[in-house]
């Protein structure tokens, strides 16, 4: 194997459960990201991006998916002879399996295929941020400072560091401490879940860790373990666009983000673009009566109704004589005729009845989740059934095939939930 | 049955003027995201056709950037693919092609080295979506020596521009004229022949030692009594060719229509192109649009009706497009009025312009301009 002078390692086996159903039947990777992406592409397509052309993802809840999206690899240029793109699931090893059971573990039990390109430097990332970022920049940090580590930091207000991992650090930027979620934070900066290692003590790390914690993992014991052994780490400042998607709000809210007219993400350059699997890409039409203001509208969209402050993924319909506000319509969906849909996720491939009213009434949290869908927002599952003439409030959630039977009353209140477990096979 | 394509792409149609200037008929922009090309190479694909060749001669270089990979069509392959011809100089060669046959002839080894028994040679300057497998059944159900694929044309078409048959009632090919001063009646070729390998190499190398070029004239024409050469009626489908300024305006046009939109963008196999990784369309909140196909990678503030736009075009405030096809990578500034027009790829309008032509002329702005 020809050898390469760093590698990347995606960390892409997350659930993501405080996206509720939108990783109900998928990995958090895997969900879609203003309009026509997944969430996967923009780590993805910044390692390309940034020359980095060996990547091994690694993948363990819900991987099908995100499989099939990656493939080989050809949107992003990574179907390759020497590297390109290679998912890595848990496996079978000897008499029985093991899953990824942390983050570090997950690159233990990888060992073997980051050797074969024999790197200098590994590359390590989590998938759940919304950025554009040259790795290649940041290696060049790493070689110059001689480190065995660099960590991406972003600077945090106070009240934000106490949710996050927090690296102190000298004047310098030399990072003599790592605190996982401090109480009392002793410095604004905050890890971005970017790692560059060095690969000779990553992996000697990662070996001496493993049998004594089985969940091994970079922030609880690798860090530390490096930090301890006195060598150098440094953390490498980022001040540009970077975004966590992990929750429901934070998800709109970085969505709705890219409606503005100048937005604060650009996904319009030319020297840095997002790339991502497509079917097709036919153009979006509006109908002769449609009336589309401040929104986003993938290719194959067909528009008779009304749409504002939207994103909207591929090949959504929404029909004549519906009102569409401040929502997120996933690749897909049908929408029907004189809908009214206020701050709603919907996820691929649901079908909206006509005459369906969503989003109205109290803001009274989910009944079954209430920490998750509490914002107002209602989410609709992906292959969901939504049959006509309904009135669904605010923070519902609906699952599913369902039937005008189970909203008694034709409604569906504020906080309540319509699950249809199971798949039709 | 196993068929390898041809597409013969190497024209230029001096009726459409400044825009083919700069590019062959085959990669003229349509349906705000394609070039004329893919609907051939994506109907040869969806049809399991494996093994293509595209011949070109005219300012191909378009067309070459465009076909730089063939994996979009799944013509990327070790068996088969994508094969593309342009004229080249050899120690017993050193001619352009002379025609159609001659542009097949001087890479016949092409259609030596294959195995498969059939051939469908089509144009790649037309716009409709057809398996082909279809009119192979019909050849060998029919025994025929040359299937042509025919539809008689709505009345508005002007059929001297057309390849016209006249067939008997079992639709042999009793006569062919190719554009004629007077047609007669309104059965035109399509461009798209069934002929069997073996018999295409035979063909070809009798009349070229003839020192005849030309497919239509030299082959279909001239042995039409000779051999069986059998219509095959495609009247139900969309067919368009671009073969006037006219032509390529209303084509475009026609994505408008629903049941043409149902065809190509809805109903699959789909037409694929060379993705560019363009973002979503981005409609501001002064955008309003009517009837209006917008490609990925637009951002757009004004008024767009009725017009076909693709991607990566900018319109700046209190702009008016209206009946106008606008192509890639335009830079439109404020308050400008278009109207009727084609804006040929990367223009760029500083604000306040007029461009103003009528739907039966539409004003044609030339690529790359900057007014």
């Amino acid at each position: 194997m020809r050898k390469k002078e760093m590698i990347g390692m995606l960390l892409a086996g997350g659930q993501g459960s405080r996206l509720g159903v939108l990783t109900a039947e998928k990995a958090k990777p895997a969900v879609y990201f203003g309009g026509k992406y997944k969430i996967i592409d923009f780590p993805l397509s910044n390692c390309v991006n940034s020359g980095v052309d060996t990547i091994g993802v690694l993948t363990q809840y819900q991987p099908l998916s995100l499989h099939k999206h990656v493939g080989i690899g050809i949107p992003w240029d990574l179907d390759r002879r020497s590297g390109g793109v290679t998912m890595l699931s848990p496996h079978v090893k000897g008499e029985t399996g093991e899953w990824y059971s942390g983050t570090a573990n997950a690159i233990y039990q990888n060992i073997q295929f980051i050797d074969a390109y024999d790197p200098e430097y590994v590359l390590v990332l989590g998938t759940d941020h919304i950025y554009k970022m040259d790795y290649s920049a940041m290696l060049d940090f790493h070689k110059a400072n001689n480190c065995v580590a660099t960590i991406a930091v972003m600077e945090v207000s106070r009240d934000e560091a106490t949710r996050m991992g927090i690296m102190n650090a000298d004047a310098n930027d030399k990072v003599y401490e790592f605190e996982e979620k401090p109480k009392n934070p002793k410095s604004n900066l905050a890890s971005m879940g970017i790692y560059i290692f060095t690969w000779k003590t990553l992996r000697e790390a990662l070996i001496k860790d493993n049998p004594i914690h089985h969940d091994s993992d970079f922030g609880k014991h690798i860090i530390p373990m490096i930090l301890e052994s006195g060598e150098n780490m440094y953390a490498y400042r980022y001040n540009a666009y970077w975004r966590d998607v992990g929750t429901i709000e934070a998800y709109w809210d970085t969505n709705m983000e890219l409606v503005k007219t100048v937005p604060a993400f650009n996904l319009y350059d030319d020297f840095c673009k997002i790339y991502t699997q497509e079917e097709h890409q036919p153009p979006m039409y509006t109908g002769p009566d449609s009336e589309v203001t401040a929104s986003l509208v993938s290719c194959g969209c067909e528009i008779y109704g009304a749409v504002h402050n939207c994103v909207l993924g591929p090949d959504v319909i929404v029909g004549e004589g519906s009102v569409v506000r401040e929502s997120i319509i996933m690749p897909g969906c049908k929408i029907g005729k004189n809908c009214k849909l206020d701050r709603v996720i919907i996820d691929s491939s649901a079908e909206i009845g006509d005459g369906v009213t969503m989003g109205g009434g109290e803001n009274t949290p989910n009944a079954d989740k209430p920490n998750v869908y509490f914002t107002g927002i209602t989410v609709i599952a992906e292959e969901t059934v939504v049959p006509g003439g309904l009135t669904i409030g605010k923070n519902c959630v609906i699952q599913g095939r369902t039937e005008a039977s189970m909203y008694p009353g034709g409604e569906l209140k504020s906080g309540g939930s319509v699950i249809v477990e199971g798949v039709e096979l | 049955m196993k068929a390898v394509g041809i597409i013969l792409a190497g024209g230029n149609n001096e009726r459409l003027g400044d825009l083919t200037l700069l590019r062959a008929t085959a990669a003229m922009p349509i349906g705000s995201c394609y070039r004329t090309i893919d609907f051939t190479i994506s109907n040869m694909s969806n049809s399991g056709i494996s093994k293509v060749a595209v011949i070109t001669q005219y300012n191909s270089r378009s067309l070459h950037d465009h076909l730089s990979s063939a994996k979009w069509w799944d013509l990327g392959r070790k068996q088969g693919g994508l094969f593309v011809f342009t004229p080249f100089i050899s120690s017993d060669n050193s001619f352009w092609f002379r025609g159609t046959a001659d542009s097949i002839y001087q890479n016949l080894s092409f259609l030596r080295r294959s195995n498969e028994p059939y051939v469908v040679l089509t144009s790649g300057d037309t716009v409709y979506k057809m398996d082909y497998n279809k009119v192979i059944e019909a050849h060998i159900k029919k025994g025929s020596d040359i299937t042509v694929v025919s539809r008689h044309m709505e009345p508005e078409f002007d059929l001297r521009l057309y390849g016209v048959m006249e067939t008997d009632g079992d639709g042999r090919v009793l006569d062919f004229d190719e554009k004629p001063l007077e047609p007669a009646g309104n059965l035109v070729s399509l461009g798209v022949y069934v002929i069997s390998r073996s018999l295409l190499v035979k063909l070809l190398e009798t009349v070229i030692a003839e020192g005849r070029y030309d497919f239509v004239r030299d082959v279909i024409c001239r042995y039409r009594k000779k051999l069986k050469i059998q219509s095959y009626n495609f009247d139900g489908g969309y067919w368009r060719a671009i073969n006037s300024v006219k032509a390529y305006y209303n084509v475009n046009m026609d994505f408008l229509k629903k049941e043409v939109r149902d065809i190509f963008f809805k109903t699959e196999p789909y037409i694929e192109t060379k993705p560019k990784d363009e973002p979503p369309a981005k409609l501001n909140s002064g955008a309003h649009l009517r009837n209006a196909l917008v490609g990925s990678g637009c951002i757009i503030n004004g008024t767009v009706e009725n017009s076909v736009l693709f991607r990566k075009i900018t319109s700046n405030d209190n702009t008016v497009i209206r009946g106008s096809i606008i192509m890639e990578g335009c830079l439109i500034g404020k308050d400008c009025v278009i109207e009727n027009a084609v804006l040929d790829k990367e223009v760029i309008l500083g604000d306040g312009k007029h461009i103003i032509g009528s739907p039966d002329k539409p004003m044609i702005v030339r690529k790359g301009s900057v007014l």
